[in-house]
């Protein structure tokens, strides 16, 4: 299994590397949230609660536009058909579709978290690397398993742009809540809040029941 | 089929939704605090427990839908999400009353009960175009199903998220319905959730019944058309 998914994997970097579709996309999009905002609150910088709540709610959006993406290069070209046809394990396919959605994920974090440290942040971003990379890593892995689910509970639907916002949004509320909460007190200059603990735990909470999830209903999507 | 026992069923559930209501108007004693206004508690939460209950019974019978491949189990699952949907703007609507007669706001986001309904309510709405986006009437059965079961799970995290976002700046007491209510108040609230749980069963049945009455004129339909 585990190597289908990879080979999978290997497929949908390759693709994404070549017509460079998501990652770019996903990045310019943060940037130009950021702008917004910028505007739209009429403030140079920002820290504490507004700060980690535009960085997260931008992050979260950037993601929709991965997740749309996820399935729609086999969609369009017919590729889903030869990956049905292949004994392939379903699993294996959620399994890949995860990891390439962290990849997007994290190579989007890597250009929009340091932006924003330098467009809005008002306090120093370094200091609060090495308690933000963890909180970034726990959240991605929730919002991978969840996005490729829910990216191919829309793949057969006639409004696939339309129901991946819908679906993922309230899906990703506990996440939200548990990311931003942990990252406000980083983002006001102050250390890791005394209750980080709890919200890492409902992070891999989250990532736990979902990755679950995710695994024991993929089987019953995708099959003609 | 599904029409059998309905008749007793809405005859009791006419009986006790009718006591309920003569036991909040004038059983219940007044609140102290709140005056006649509490009385909407009464149906309130126990809708909110039943719309919830339902949205559970919808992911249930999704599982037994997905497991067994028996497609009537799909028809109960939706069916019971629609049901909770209707009643679920039902306990938004109360809610927005209750919160504007007693903290003069149309909504508070610190209510955490009521903040994780209202997600859960906009997650579920999605239930309809997902489902009535799909043609293909077996995959339509199958992505609701993973639909159902992905939004059942997703319901007890998302009260453990918002609670522990909101206890972080309002420490409150976990029952706050339980503990100190007086007797009186005690049975109103209970006769209400037992009415509350029949009418949705007696709407489940009768839609179910409505359901299957016209897929089974449209199977005979296409017959008539096709020896005609």
């Amino acid at each position: 299994m585990i190597r289908t998914a990879r080979a999978i994997l290997r497929k949908d970097l390759a693709i994404e590397l070549r017509t460079k579709e998501s990652v770019p996309a996903m990045t310019l999009f943060t940037v130009t949230v950021f702008v917004l905002f910028h505007f739209g609150l009429d403030r140079d910088s920002l820290d504490g609660e507004l700060a980690s709540g535009v960085l997260w709610v931008t992050l979260l959006l950037a993601a929709v536009i991965g997740v749309t993406r996820l399935f729609a290069t086999e969609r369009e070209q017919g590729g889903i058909d030869g990956l049905l046809l292949a004994p392939v394990d379903r699993t294996a396919l959620w399994l890949a579709k995860a990891t390439a959605m962290f990849v997007y994920l994290t190579a989007l974090e890597l250009v929009a978290v340091p932006t924003f440290g330098v467009l809005l942040l008002g306090p120093d971003l370094f200091a609060a690397l090495p308690v933000l990379v963890p909180i970034l890593l726990a959240a991605n892995i929730g919002l991978s398993a969840i996005g490729a689910l829910v990216s191919a509970l829309a793949a057969e639907t006639r409004a696939r742009e339309l129901i991946v916002p819908l679906l993922l949004l309230p899906l990703v509320v506990p996440l939200l809540i548990a990311a931003a909460s942990a990252t406000e007190p980083l983002l006001r200059g102050d250390q890791a809040a005394e209750d980080l603990g709890r919200w890492l735990g409902l992070l891999s909470l989250y990532d736990v029941v979902f990755v679950l999830i995710a695994v024991a209903v993929f089987d019953f999507l995708l099959d003609d | 089929m599904y029409s059998k026992g309905l008749k007793p069923l809405s005859i009791a559930t006419v009986v006790v939704v009718a006591t309920w209501l003569a036991l909040v108007f004038f059983y219940a004693p007044l609140d102290a605090d709140q005056g006649f206004v509490q009385k909407i508690f009464y149906v309130h939460v126990p809708l909110a427990i039943v719309a919830l209950c339902g949205f559970v019974a919808g992911g249930i019978f999704a599982i037994r839908h997905l497991r067994s491949g028996d497609r009537s189990y799909d028809v109960k699952s939706y069916v019971a999400i629609h049901m909770s949907i209707i009643f679920g703007t039902a306990v938004l609507i109360t809610g927005a009353i209750w919160a504007k007669a007693a903290w003069g706001h149309w909504w508070v986001w610190d209510e955490p009960v009521l903040v994780s309904f209202l997600v859960v309510f906009l997650l579920y709405c999605v239930y309809y175009p997902l489902r009535f986006s799909i043609e293909d009437p077996d995959r339509q059965a199958r992505y609701s199903s993973v639909f159902a079961i992905a939004a059942g799970a997703f319901v007890p995290i998302n009260f453990a998220a918002v609670r522990m976002a909101e206890s972080f700046t309002h420490p409150r007491v976990l029952s706050q319905t339980g503990g100190s209510m007086p007797g009186e108040m005690r049975l109103t609230f209970l006769v209400g959730i037992l009415a509350m749980t029949l009418l949705f069963v007696t709407l489940w049945k009768f839609e179910l019944s409505s359901k299957n009455a016209s897929m089974q004129l449209k199977r005979l339909r296409r017959r008539l058309e096709a020896t005609a």
